[in-house]
């Protein structure tokens, strides 16, 4: 009874903390995050309808056929009943057959390849991951920053996301789904902020010491202050090329915001096919090709020589 | 390449005084119980008796004493962890820098998994599967040593990363590329890899050994559709494991040449793909945990339906619904990674499959159900575990299909929701029922009680400590914490990271009341003997020997006519009956080449560690020679003369006579 009465004062102070509190994945502030959190309640709801009886039956089971009330029926024998096992059998196969359904549409509906509907066109932003912080790039708008994301309200967002080094997982809990990182790939993901405020980021996947100071701020301002910040930006001296770039990417933890007022076109591009590129070459280089010192000198020159083709 | 490869002093971390002190405790327990040995003239016995044992009970009492061991290292971790997190608060750093707390999680994971759970299942196992189907022995019964053996060598070599170096900084799954030589330089996954490859092997045996086991030598008369429940979800178990366990082996293989060849499998450049790695690990890592939990659900069904002094409800139901879960199992995998990016199709695909292992899931919570329908449950110990598991698994399993909704999926994962629902099935499941399975065998293990009251105390304390440490864990997962943090700078995950906290010193009273209840049983052992041999009044077939078993477990080998066979024999009036005569009883000699192959083995994990060539070669030279010298060896077998079974049988009948007059 301790343990009963216990669990409920928790789930109890669960669900009022839930409604009280600011922040996090029941409190979305993005289309993708509203169908999810939905999604979350209604299955739980489903799931419930099994799960509470399940656990009625066990206690009041356990209390009503207990050894001290002998003079409820014994039948040490009973062991088999088709009606039962018809009913056990069943009730969860309707229920998951339900789910199922849910999960099949849902899936579809959340893919986050999928472009959202909106009359709006979407923003492009490349992100890219490195030891330990973030990279956003504005192909569209020429600029870039670490650690902080401004985005324009009611726009959706197309996010390309790769990474430098080891995997990560790009994650604004109140927008919605997360997708993860990974060098020498691409991995896109579509969010909506449907009103101004600034969101929590994160990386969700664990890599390494300086993992933990990997957050940024998701700032949503409506259309003029995005423009306005992009053209705060854009004052910025700091140019994004290779050479920046590889002291970049260089291992750092709480790294401050940072901004590029404007940035070398293909990037986001380089660092991704840095690890296809030369492929054929890498037995005759340095077996340990690997180690990111090469990389990064490598992808330098690499993007000296394309820089060099188009000029 | 120095003689002694990457070792040096520097390898110990002489200025952390957390490690130096935690090397001094073990180091003065280590000699005191060195010195208690020796004052009580204990050496012989404990190399004749134990370690060079071949007898099943023996070693299914090693493994959870092994689990045991292996189960307060992990719990240390843990409650290092959750101190941390209650400490680094709004911005706090802490009392543990990344450096540290990175290797506690890394080997919370690994030991409680590895080195904690399976020893603790194999150990019930070993105990309970060979008498509930009648037979003297396993079917390999030096292999059954040396798979012990080999878990602990690799229990060995994970412990070692504490005093020597240090261990994996990159999270239980060692995912690379972060478990690459380019970003994880150090020894850490080295020790991760040769750790789990040893014990691994020492796994994959048991598995090969508990089948055939069960296809060959189960009583004349039980048919596969008579053994006892728990024998059949170790059935399945083993299944999984033989099945799985390569996987692991080959994927382990594959990083370790990475690391020391420069292979390219799961590395950035040169065409490598870690994606691969992250599949495989789970197509090993999935059936794993059904690995840990069918044994879990096996001993459930023997205890209620010992208790509940009835026959278990829906028998063949739960056979099957075991066996789809094990099959199911290796079809779900990819719902460790909705997020990696795979089509919505593929994505739901696995969800749905994932869902269906709810069906036969529910069943086996239905069978359960209506055993205790109608019968006369007596609440003790393992009955207590099991009420609780219901009623945590039920909570645990919902909250599985849910982040099996790959929608859900992609707010959850790697969120605290997703540690809580791990922990939620895992302790709430396997680990209460390796307690309820504790509680149930030990008097058949030890031949004396354990501390009733004692034991439900610990169960509460567990049970509370469980909620109070893992419910928050669910709300800091909506409240969007991700997990392996460091600290934490938001107002709002302070109460919850408390709470947790909280409940995790609620469970370290559980466990010290564990430890109390086994010292209180062992001083009170005089007064507390098992005579008969059946303490619970049970259907199977163990609970006709003694307790302790002998040593060849039945002087006769019993003719099978029901599920329920030891309840049968003793409606019938056939238990307890002295045949006529006995026959000579072959019994496999005890032996040491499972130690010294599993000792050359670890030796070789060390020095592949670090980088020593010619240990290396030393370790793997020896376990070869080793098992030439067994596969050699003739002088393995005797008999027991019916004269002697004739006596250790008069002595047990007489003593079950005198008990129940």
């Amino acid at each position: 009874m301790l343990v009963r009465s216990l669990k409920n004062a928790v789930l109890a102070a669960a669900v009022f903390a839930l409604a009280g509190c600011q922040g996090g994945v029941l409190d979305p502030k993005g289309q993708v995050g509203l169908d999810e959190k939905n999604l979350i309640i209604i299955s739980t709801v489903l799931m419930l309808l099994v799960v509470i009886p399940v656990i009625v039956m066990t206690l009041y089971f356990a209390w009503k056929y207990r050894e001290s009330r002998d003079h409820e029926i014994y039948a040490p024998k009973w062991a088999h009943s088709t009606k039962i096992e018809a009913i056990v059998w069943l009730v969860p196969v309707a229920i998951i057959l339900v789910l199922g359904v849910i999960t099949w549409r849902s899936t579809q509906a959340l893919d986050p390849y999928k472009p959202l509907a909106h009359k709006e066109k979407h923003l492009t932003v490349e992100v890219v991951s490195l030891n330990w912080k973030w990279l956003f790039i504005y192909p569209e708008q020429g600029v870039a920053s670490v650690n902080e994301l401004v985005i324009p309200a009611d726009v959706p967002v197309k996010f390309k996301i790769t990474s430098e080094s080891t995997m990560n997982s790009f994650f604004i809990p109140q927008l919605g789904s997360q997708i993860y990182s990974m060098a020498g790939m691409e991995t896109t993901l579509h969010l909506i902020a449907n009103e101004p405020g600034t969101y929590d980021g994160y990386s969700a996947n664990y890599s390494g010491a300086g993992f933990t100071g990997m957050k940024f701020k998701t700032v949503a301002t409506d259309k003029a202050g995005f423009q306005h910040w992009i053209d705060s930006v854009k004052q910025d001296d700091d140019k994004l090329d290779s050479a920046t770039y590889a002291e970049l990417a260089k291992p750092s933890e709480n790294h401050p915001v940072e901004h590029f007022g404007s940035v070398s076109g293909s990037l986001f591009h380089d660092i991704m096919y840095k690890y296809m590129k030369n492929y054929n070459d890498w037995n005759k280089n340095s077996p340990k090709a690997e180690s990111e010192h090469s990389i990064s000198e490598n992808s330098a020159a690499d993007h000296d020589a394309a820089d060099a083709e188009r000029s | 390449m120095s003689l002694l490869g990457k070792l040096s002093l520097d390898a110990i971390p002489y200025h952390e005084p957390i490690i130096m002190g935690t090397l001094a405790v073990v180091g003065i327990a280590g000699i005191a119980i060195a010195i208690a040995i020796t004052r009580h003239k204990q050496w012989g016995v404990l190399w004749n008796d134990w370690i060079t044992s071949v007898d099943h009970k023996r070693l299914g009492v090693m493994y959870i004493l092994l689990a045991l061991i292996m189960l307060v290292r992990g719990f240390s971790d843990a409650i290092m962890m959750r101190t941390q997190l209650a400490l680094a608060t709004n911005g706090a750093e802490g009392y543990l820098p990344p450096e540290h707390y990175d290797q506690i999680f890394t080997a919370h994971g690994v030991i409680m998994i590895i080195f904690m759970a399976m020893p603790f299942m194999i150990g019930l196992m070993n105990i309970a599967l060979p008498l509930q189907i009648g037979a003297r022995d396993v079917a390999f019964p030096f292999m059954n040593n040396l798979s012990f053996w080999l878990t602990a060598g690799g229990a060995v070599l994970i412990n070692l990363s504490l005093g020597l170096g240090e261990f994996a900084k990159t999270g239980w799954l060692a995912y690379p590329p972060l478990s690459e030589q380019s970003f994880s330089p150090g020894v850490g996954v080295d020790y991760y890899i040769w750790a789990l490859q040893i014990s691994g092997v020492g796994t994959l045996l048991t598995g090969v050994n508990f089948l055939v086991t069960v296809f060959k030598m189960r009583a004349p008369g039980m048919k596969l559709m008579d053994m006892p429940i728990f024998t059949w979800a170790c059935t399945w178990a083993n299944v999984l494991i033989v099945a799985s366990f390569p996987i692991l082996t080959a994927v382990l293989g594959l990083l370790a040449l990475d690391r020391y060849f420069d292979f390219h499998f799961f590395t950035n450049a040169a065409g490598g793909n870690a994606m691969m790695y992250i599949n495989l690990f789970w197509a090993w890592g999935h059936p794993e945990v059904y690995i840990l939990v069918l044994p879990a659900f096996g001993v459930f069904s023997e205890v209620i339906s010992t208790f509940t002094g009835k026959r278990l409800f829906g028998y063949k139901s739960t056979v099957l619904a075991s066996g789809a879960i094990s099959i199911l199992g290796f079809i779900v995998w990819l719902h460790h990674f909705f997020t990696m990016g795979s089509s919505a199709n593929v994505n739901a695909f696995f969800g749905v499959m994932t869902m269906i292992i709810a069906v036969p899931t529910g069943v086996k919570l239905f069978s359960w159900l209506f055993t205790m329908y109608r019968g006369r449950l007596r609440i003790t110990v393992p009955v207590l575990w099991t009420l609780g598991f219901m009623v945590t698994f039920t909570i645990g399993g919902m909250t599985g299909v849910l982040l099996a909704v790959p929608g859900a999926d992609y707010v959850l994962h790697n969120s605290l929701f997703l540690i809580a629902h791990f922990h939620n099935t895992i302790i709430g499941g396997a680990v209460f029922g390796y307690m309820a399975g504790f509680a149930y065998w030990f008097p058949k293990a030890m031949g004396f009680h354990l501390n009733e009251r004692i034991g439900k105390a610990s169960f509460w304390c567990w049970l509370i400590g469980f909620y109070v440490a893992f419910m928050p864990l669910y709300v800091l997962g909506f409240l969007g914490m991700t997990r392996r943090l460091n600290h934490t700078n938001n107002p709002d995950w302070n109460i919850w990271l408390y709470l947790a906290c909280i409940g995790a010193f609620i469970i370290l009273v559980g466990i010290v009341l564990q430890f109390v209840q086994l010292y209180l049983a062992f001083r009170d052992r005089e007064k507390n003997r098992d005579l008969t041999g059946d303490p619970w009044n049970g259907h199977t077939l163990e609970w006709s020997t003694a307790s302790p078993p002998q040593f060849y477990n039945f002087a006769k080998v019993p003719q099978v006519r029901d599920l329920d066979a030891f309840t049968d024999m003793k409606e019938q009036g056939t238990a307890y009956k002295k045949p006529d005569s006995y026959a000579p009883i072959h019994m496999p000699k005890n032996t040491a080449s499972g130690v010294l192959m599993a000792g050359a083995a670890t030796l070789f994990g060390f020095a592949a560690i670090w980088h020593i060539t010619w240990l290396a070669v030393v370790g793997l030279v020896g376990t070869v020679v080793f098992l030439l010298l067994r596969a050699y060896d003739n002088d393995v077998d005797y008999y027991v003369q019916p004269d002697e079974v004739e006596r250790i049988e008069s002595l047990h009948l007489n003593q079950v006579k005198e008990a129940t007059a």
